[in-house]
Order: structure tokens, then sequence, then C-alpha cells
């Protein structure tokens, strides 16, 4: 029954995005559409102000940071015949060319539902290589994301161009730095004490260090298929 | 912003009715609200970004955490997503141990919020009244996973273990009679199914009383019709999911829409408002509970008569039998991997979503094949409500804005994550 409903809306998304270039991708009964951020805008009035597609709704909107996709800290297809070390490895040890690797590094998910026809759909879009990232903002087209887009430069410093406020939301007032992204530490850069000579709270970088209690590990064998 | 004849109120963070730890900044006009913007994260533990740190299993205990007022509502769509990666699905028994414990939860969600709601705009008495009843439910959270609050009972392929087949019964001591322990046992002497039957049996006559202290009370009324109203093109734009859908008119509910677990199998009504209004939210509520009532009971019908597993038994995703262990060398080894290392989840990513109390709470996982997720976006209602709060007090006064914070049923351990 699903299947039967998507396929009609594959049609539907091929019949109405033909003029532009999109990656379509089909996986757990889910449809992702890769497309790119000039085009963003545009599409997503279409997918919203088209009758016959009708995504009146913006469930969700997220940032991603990509940087450290795939990554782990044991491998374990040769590390059978050396022997595992101890947990203590650094967690964020980044290879050079990821950090050069920028256009593909943010991404913006969106998920949109249709309430009248009860489908749902997912757009990824890559912010590009400009530092600090940044994408249209959709506030005009779902009041939704006015939120979501706040909670997106707050965590991962997506800037939203044409946001009609964008500031922070979750974190503290003066925090510095954005905790999503990959290369910040989950422990943070600076932690608060109380001076007592100064008699005031204030800020020094944090004393601990970060270790991983359980190592990340990649098994691409046949047990998980 | 503000001009000259303005007065900046804040509301917050630490205020009674604010549910929690919202600080509200309100631009206001004698009494009437001109402008009101939220200040959320005060209650800001990066429980996604420590989802990353963590084997998968390690954090279906932070979902409890997320709304404290409906756990299981909120281990649910992470577990789901889980199988969906893996591919794997429950045993039935296990869906309807989870419909089951849902429709507590919302019957929970829904009491503490009607209690609260009363108080915060001045029906105290209801308050003791829906604390009565979420005691019964709270100790079948207890029996059934031993903690009241923070379950963490569900697992990625079925729930952590059976029903048990006794209630746990008070004792007597030096503050407790034995014939009063008597009377509270009443109920205890079965299994927790019975239990539960039990509850429900005697439910539906309390909301009864509910309804004749709120329903047609004057001064109910007075501080919840036409206050926050909502109109249904509205509310789809701001994203409304859950009772403040409904309330509008739309009739939206996932369980209907897109089944999950046994949900196309049972037999229930989808309550929707007309005017929009917190005392059309109110009503929905309401019926929600009666409708809860009677999918717990078809549930309990059913579990009565089918006993089975209610995990998948492949030890590479759950815990192998502690008997199995203490004479089979490959039970011990699975043990160790599932407790060292955990499993890995294939490559994908997946958003799952379920009709928690409160609206759709959704969770998207994204795995690049490792034993802790990549990235872990929590969708919460509560965050999605709050955001329309400005639009919805604009133009009220400021006792309107406690019965609107009330209305929208936030709370801030799932908005702030």
């Amino acid at each position: 029954m699903v299947g039967k409903k998507y396929k009609q809306l594959h049609q539907l998304l091929d019949q109405y995005l033909t003029s532009y270039d999109i990656g379509k991708s089909y996986d757990f009964d889910q449809i992702t559409l890769e497309i790119n951020k000039e085009d963003l805008y545009e599409i997503c009035n279409i997918l919203k102000e088209t009758e016959q597609l009708d995504f009146s709704m913006l469930i969700d909107l997220c940032g991603i940071d990509y940087l450290h996709y795939g990554l782990d800290n044991w491998k374990t297809q040769d590390v059978s015949s050396t022997g595992y070390s101890r947990a203590t490895l650094k967690t964020e040890n980044t290879p050079e060319e990821y950090e050069n690797d920028q256009p593909k590094r943010f991404a913006v998910i969106y998920h949109l539902l249709s309430i009248n026809h009860n489908w749902r759909i997912r757009l990824r879009t890559f912010t590009g290589k400009e530092n600090p990232p940044n994408i249209d903002s959709v506030v005009s087209i779902w009041p939704t994301a006015n939120w979501f887009e706040r909670e997106a430069f707050d965590l991962f410093g997506i800037d939203f161009e044409s946001h009609p406020d964008l500031r922070r939301i979750l974190t503290d007032y003066e925090f510095i730095g954005h905790p999503f992204r990959k290369d910040f530490p989950t422990s943070g850069n600076l932690e608060v004490y109380f001076d007592e000579e100064e008699e005031k709270v204030k800020y020094r970088p944090v004393s601990i260090t970060t270790r991983p209690t359980v190592p990340r590990v990649i098994r691409k064998d046949k047990r998980n298929k | 912003m503000t001009d000259k004849n303005s007065l900046i109120l804040n509301f917050g963070p630490q205020h009674p009715a604010a549910h929690g730890v919202l600080r509200m900044v309100m631009e206001m006009d004698g009494e009437v609200v001109i402008n009101a913007d939220p200040h959320i994260g005060l209650l800001h533990r990066g429980t996604e970004k420590l989802a990353e740190i963590k084997p998968y299993n390690h954090s279906i205990g932070y979902m409890d955490r997320l709304d404290y007022v409906s756990m299981m509502c909120c281990e649910h769509p992470y577990v789901l997503a889980i199988e969906k990666l893996l591919g794997i699905e429950p045993p039935v028994r296990a869906q309807y141990i989870r419909v089951l414990f849902d429709e507590i939860t919302r019957i929970l969600n829904h009491l503490l919020w009607l209690g609260c709601h009363g108080l915060d705009i001045g029906a105290m008495a209801l308050l003791l009244y829906c604390f009565r009843e979420r005691e019964d439910l709270l100790d079948c959270y207890e029996a059934v996973s031993g903690s009241r609050m923070h379950a963490t009972y569900y697992r990625p392929g079925g729930v952590y273990r059976d029903l048990p087949d006794e209630m746990p019964q008070y004792q007597a001591n030096r503050f407790i009679s034995k014939s009063k322990v008597k009377k509270l046992n009443y109920n205890r002497q079965g299994s927790l199914l019975d239990f539960i039957e039990d509850f429900t049996n005697r439910f539906p006559a309390r909301i009864d009383e509910y309804e004749t202290l709120l329903t047609d009370n004057r001064m109910w009324k007075q501080r919840t019709v036409d206050i926050g109203i909502v109109s249904p093109e509205r509310a789809i734009a701001l994203g409304f999911t859950g009772p403040m859908l409904r309330g509008s008119g739309i009739e939206w509910d996932i369980r209907r829409k897109e089944p999950y677990e046994v949900y196309d199998q049972l037999n229930f009504k989808i309550p929707v408002g007309v005017n929009g209004d917190c005392y059309d939210r109110y009503l929905v509520r309401v019926e929600e509970m009666r409708q809860s009532n009677s999918i717990i009971k078809q549930c309990i019908a059913w579990l009565r008569d089918n006993p089975g597993p209610v995990i998948i038994d492949d030890n590479k995703l759950t815990t192998p039998k502690r008997s199995l262990m203490k004479h089979d060398m490959e039970a011990l080894i699975y043990h160790f991997k599932l407790f060292s290392e955990g499993y890995t989840v294939p490559e994908g990513e997946t958003y799952t979503s379920i009709e928690h109390p409160k609206g759709e709470f959704g969770v998207y996982i994204v795995s690049d094949g490792a034993n802790k997720p990549y990235r872990l976006k929590i969708r919460t209602p509560s965050f999605v409500h709050l955001s329309a709060i400005n639009e919805m007090v604009k133009g009220h006064m400021v006792a309107d804005v406690v019965s609107v914070i009330g209305t929208l049923d936030i709370v801030f351990g799932e908005i702030d994550r």
C-alpha cells in the first residue's frame, strides 16, 4: 500500500521538478531529494504550493556535520591480528583530506509532510564551500522553520540568509562556538569557576580531556547484512 | 522594537505557571501583550550530541528524560528507528505491550496536563484527583521496569521483559496498619494485567468526575473559551501536531494515518475540536483519555490470550538469557560483545515518528555503519508548539498567557533537549 502511494509521489516529483538537478533516493519507505542550494527556495515553493504535492507542513529541519562520517577508532578488519589497544584514543582525529573537503561538510535536512495526501519527503542540501556556511531561509514558506533555523544556526553555525531573527536559541547567552560541530569536543572548550580573589564567576579552558568509553567501530562484514 | 509607552515584563524563568524553566520577555501595553519572546535553552543538555558518543542502547534511558511526563513514548520512536535501520521486527506480543504502555503513558501525560493546567488557572482540587490516578499508573511502570519514571523498558527488538505475574504489594509497617494495607492491596492480588484492568474499569467514572468539575464550570469557561484561537490553516502553517492540531479541527493522528505497531488492529476514535481555542483542546484531550482507556482494554484482552516471546531471539542484538550464559560459551561471548561494543547498525538514515501525547515525536538517525549513531535529531512537539506562542498570546491579557502556556502542554526536557 505504502509502495503504491510513493510510486505516485515519485511520478509527480519527476513531473514537477524536471528542470532541476536533483538526486533522488528511496529507502525505508522514504524519498530523499538531494538538491542544490541555489534551487532550494524555488523547489520548496513548488513542493508547498503545487496542489498535487501539497507539502503544507515542515515537520523538521536540522543541520548535520559530515566531518567525521565513516571514521572509527578501531579498524576492525586488520586489528584482529595485532590485538586491540585500550580505548583511550583521542576521539576527534580528523585526517587532513577531511578538513579540506568543505563542500560536502555541512548539510541541512528538511522533513516535509503533506496532511492531505499523507506522504512525507526528505530534502538534503549541502551548504557548499562558503565559510561560514550559508543557505536560503525558508521561513517565508513555512513559519515553523523560524526556530528550527535558529537551532541549526546555534548548534552548527549555519547562516540562514534572510531569516528575520537569527539569534542563538539553545545555548547560553554569551556562548562561543557551535557545539554540535564534530570538531567541537563533547566536554566543551570553556569551564566555569568561581574566582575567590576577584569574587566572581569566570571562564577558563576545560581541565578534563575527552576520551571515549566505548570505541567507535564500523563493521562492514557480512554479519551486518 | 519597544516604544516608550510599553513595558517590558519578564515572565519566568522561575514561575510556577511556566511549566519549567521558560523565560519569556513580554512587551506590554498596560495589561495587554504586544509581543512575547520566549527564551529557551536553560535546560539544554545536548542529548543529541551525547548520543553520538554512546552505543545505541545506552541512549534509550536518555530518551525518557526528554519528556519526563510521558517517558515510554519518548523511547518508542528511538527504538523504532533503530529497528527500521536494522531491518528487524519485534514479536507481536512486544508490539501489544508497547501499545499498552504508550496508552498508559498518554493517560499519564494528560492527567498531569489536566491537573497542572487546572492549577494554573485556578482549579486547585483537580491536581489532587489527577495525581491520585497517576499514582496507580506509575505503579504499573514500576511493576514492569522497576522504575516509576525513567523506565528504559523498550529495546530494539521488543521490550526488556515480559509483564510480571504478580503485582507488588504494600507491606505493613509502623506507619501503616495491617488492616489499611489489606485495603490498599485489594486490587493487587493478581497479575499486572488484572491491576490495569481494574484501573480501566474505574477510570471512565473518574474522568466524569473531572468533567463535572470543569466542563460546564463558568469560571473554567471564562478562562479558556476563545483564548488562544488557532485556525486550521494557521495550525498547519505553524507545524502543530497532536491535540493542538486536532483542537483546530483537523483529523490527523499518526496512529491512524501511518499505523505503527498494532494500531491498525485496534478500535479507537479520533476526537477533533471545532473552534481551536483552549477549551476545545481541553475537550480533545479529555476524550483522548477515554479512547486510550478503551485501547488499553483491547490490549489487555489480547495479551491475556496470547503468551509468547517479547523480544527477538537474536543474541547479536539482544541480551542472551542469564541461565544460558552459565553453561554456553557462545552466549557468554555474545553477552560480552553486546555490552562492551554494542551492535553496529547498517549505513543509512531514517526518520521515524509516533503519535506522542503532545504531538508528533520523531527521531532522525543517520548511521554510518558504526555502533553509535552518527547524528541523532529529535523532533519534539513542544519545541514547535512553543515557537507559536507569540502568535497565540498577542493581544491577550497577561492572565491568558498562563492559559495558553497550559494549553500548549509543554515540557522543557524536550524543548531544550
